[in-house]
């Protein structure tokens, strides 16, 4: 017998969790393009999905949207399998796969209003012109997709990613193509939905800045297999701060800190990179000046993107070393 | 499945290419019509050369709307395959060019129910088709042409028949002959869907299933006992013209035709079930790989 307390905390944390996948596999031909891949996405978070081109991301969510069909592994979503229960999720997930393809002969009304059908809701006019208005497409409504710019097709396709109120929203490279403008909008619309709306969402993206931004977790892939997952707070550690000094003479200066404590953390031979635990920045520049060294400028920086640089290179480097 | 269907339509509806079909079959009647009613009486001294002296009958009455609708369907019913697959062969390869095949799958509707709707869509665009074709080619006809008693050539192994089917026998073998050569070229869009699957834009579906049909009629057409006995009975091109055994009268003993009868009505209806049986093996096999399919599109 389980006691109460034990099932009820049971019962929640399944609830809780949106996406379940575990040991997800996909193999095209004699490659794997993903390898035994888990993860979780809880209700409510900003997961971001990383990796570079061709590590995977659009194939395991292509597998999430069951575009694509698994060799291996389960995909459960809102506590169901996805292979037995894949109507009734699909009902809760807005997606946009890569660019927002539409109907480019049809209006933005008639996309919208088709594909709102097609996810099984009541369409009235004012459903979708709010929609419309949401995303500021609601001059251009009657107007050809064909069109549009590529950020107002961006931003039609999350109408109708959005437009059945999903619980789960997947966003596969959003920012793709867009100018500045565009991806603030669109991170703007990300953390709205987030925050004001509840909705859990996960997104994709080659512009890590992006993830560092939005996302709370978030999952690391390389050649369809997970380097790491976890928190975006965690994972910035400020163990990880690349600093950048600038000098009158930098080649003394590496000189000068080959010879010093300061050699384990030196990333680059010819430039003055250091990877470092941010609360030693000050001494690193005591030192410096106590060295006689003429700083014209010290940068750092703990950004995700030169701990994603980190681990894939390691990644490469192992690689390199096994063959 | 019906809100599908209807959203289905509505797709099929706004695409200029659509139009294309039905400009076509206007374009085509209209030059026949325009033809005979400016020489046909050459045509039909051609046609009644061999049974002058044999044979009586007001050559100007002959080329009446019926007789005109009939020649019509002889020419043009070969060349709406290709038609057909303009739409059908885009069902899925269309969706999949455009990209919105992603977010097709994406939604809470099963690829089966993609399939059906996409069959049943082409189906009624073949529908809508050949009524414009009874329109044009028919209902038009009468009106430029009157109607009246009806002449058929036939090539019957060496020989040449003509039969003569009255007035008030003939509008039901004309509705029977269009609702067959529907489920003919249903078997043409079946194809043209099965093939729409395995490709990323519509132009090879469209030339495969011109290929097919060019190819199987081709084949169809050889007289050799070998392929007549063995190849023949099971290509849908075989049947395609099927249709024309509606106006293939039946007659007496004398030579004398039977009004509402057929010559060989077992024919016809074995060649229905074919093309039916035919149908369901493609869409059958279409939903299949469907359901395997990776959208990497």
């Amino acid at each position: 017998m389980i006691p109460l307390s034990v099932y009820l905390y049971l019962q929640l944390s399944t609830m809780a969790l949106t996406i379940d996948v575990t040991h997800l596999s996909k193999k095209f031909n004699d490659t794997y393009a993903v390898n035994d891949l888990s993860f979780t996405v809880n209700e409510g978070d900003i997961y971001g999905f990383l990796g570079q081109n061709g590590a995977g991301k659009s194939t395991t969510i292509r597998m999430l949207l069951t575009l694509i069909q698994p060799t291996s592994g389960n995909i459960e979503m809102f506590g169901k399998k996805l292979s037995i229960s894949r109507s009734e999720i699909l009902k809760q997930v807005g997606a946009v796969i890569e660019k927002p393809d539409l109907y480019k002969y049809l209006s933005a009304y008639e996309n919208l209003s088709i594909f709102a059908k097609m996810s099984g809701i009541k369409v009235s006019k004012k459903l979708l012109m709010d929609q419309l208005k949401m995303v500021g497409l609601e001059d251009r409504a009657k107007d050809n997709v064909r069109t549009f710019s590529q950020g107002m097709k961006q931003r039609l396709g999350i109408a109708v990613a959005l437009v059945h109120n999903p619980a789960l929203i997947i966003l596969d490279e959003p920012t793709n193509g867009l100018d500045p403008q565009g991806i603030a909008d669109i991170r703007n619309l990300i953390l709205k939905l987030s925050r004001e709306m509840g909705k859990t969402i996960l997104i994709s993206s080659h512009l890590l800045s992006e993830i560092e931004l939005i996302a709370n977790r978030m999952i690391i892939i390389h050649k369809g297999k997970k380097m790491v997952e976890g928190a975006v707070a965690d994972l910035l550690d400020p163990a990880h701060t690349l600093v950048e000094i600038d000098t009158l003479n930098n080649i003394e200066t590496t000189q000068l800190l080959q010879q010093s404590k300061w050699v384990p953390f030196i990333q680059t031979k010819n430039q003055l990179q250091l990877m470092m635990n941010k609360t030693a920045v000050p001494e690193l520049i005591n030192d410096l000046v106590e060295m006689g060294v003429q700083i014209l400028s010290v940068n750092s920086s703990h950004s995700l993107e030169n701990y994603f640089l980190s681990l894939t290179t390691q990644s490469e480097n192992v690689e390199a070393f096994t063959n | 499945m019906w809100k599908l269907l209807q959203i289905e339509l509505f797709k099929i509806s706004k695409r200029p290419r659509t139009y294309i079909a039905f400009i076509a079959v206007a374009a085509i009647v209209f030059i026949f019509q325009f033809a005979f009613k400016a020489d046909g009486q050459s045509y039909m001294d051609l046609m009644l050369q061999s049974v002058k002296d044999t044979f009586s009958f007001d050559r100007v009455q002959a080329i009446n709307g019926y007789f005109m609708c009939y020649i019509i369907l002889n020419t043009l019913l070969i060349q709406v395959p290709i038609l057909i697959a303009l739409i059908a062969a885009d069902s899925i390869s269309g969706e999949a060019n455009m990209g919105t095949l992603r977010l097709l799958i994406s939604k809470p509707v099963s690829r089966t129910q993609i399939i059906l709707v996409k069959f049943a869509a082409a189906t009624i665009f073949t529908i809508f088709l050949l009524l414009w074709m009874a329109v044009t080619a028919l209902f038009l006809s009468i009106l430029i042409f009157g109607s009246g008693d009806m002449l058929v050539f036939r090539s019957k192994g060496d020989e040449s028949q003509i039969l003569l089917i009255t007035k008030d026998d003939i509008m039901w073998r004309y509705y029977a002959a269009f609702a067959y050569a529907t489920v003919a070229l249903t078997v043409i869009a079946a194809l043209s869907l099965l093939l729409s699957i395995f490709a990323e834009n519509s132009i090879g579906p469209i030339i495969a299933t011109v290929c097919i049909v060019i190819v199987c009629t081709i084949i169809s057409n050889i007289n050799v006992p070998v392929i007549d006995k063995n190849v023949k009975p099971f290509l849908f091109t075989s049947y395609l013209v099927g249709w024309k055994g509606f106006f293939y009268i039946g007659t007496d003993v004398d030579g004398k035709t039977i009004k509402g009868s057929l010559e060989n009505w077992p024919a016809i209806r074995k060649s229905l079930l074919i093309l039916i049986a035919h149908i369901f093996i493609l869409i059958t096999a279409a939903v299949v790989v469907f359901k395997k399919k990776d959208i990497l599109s």
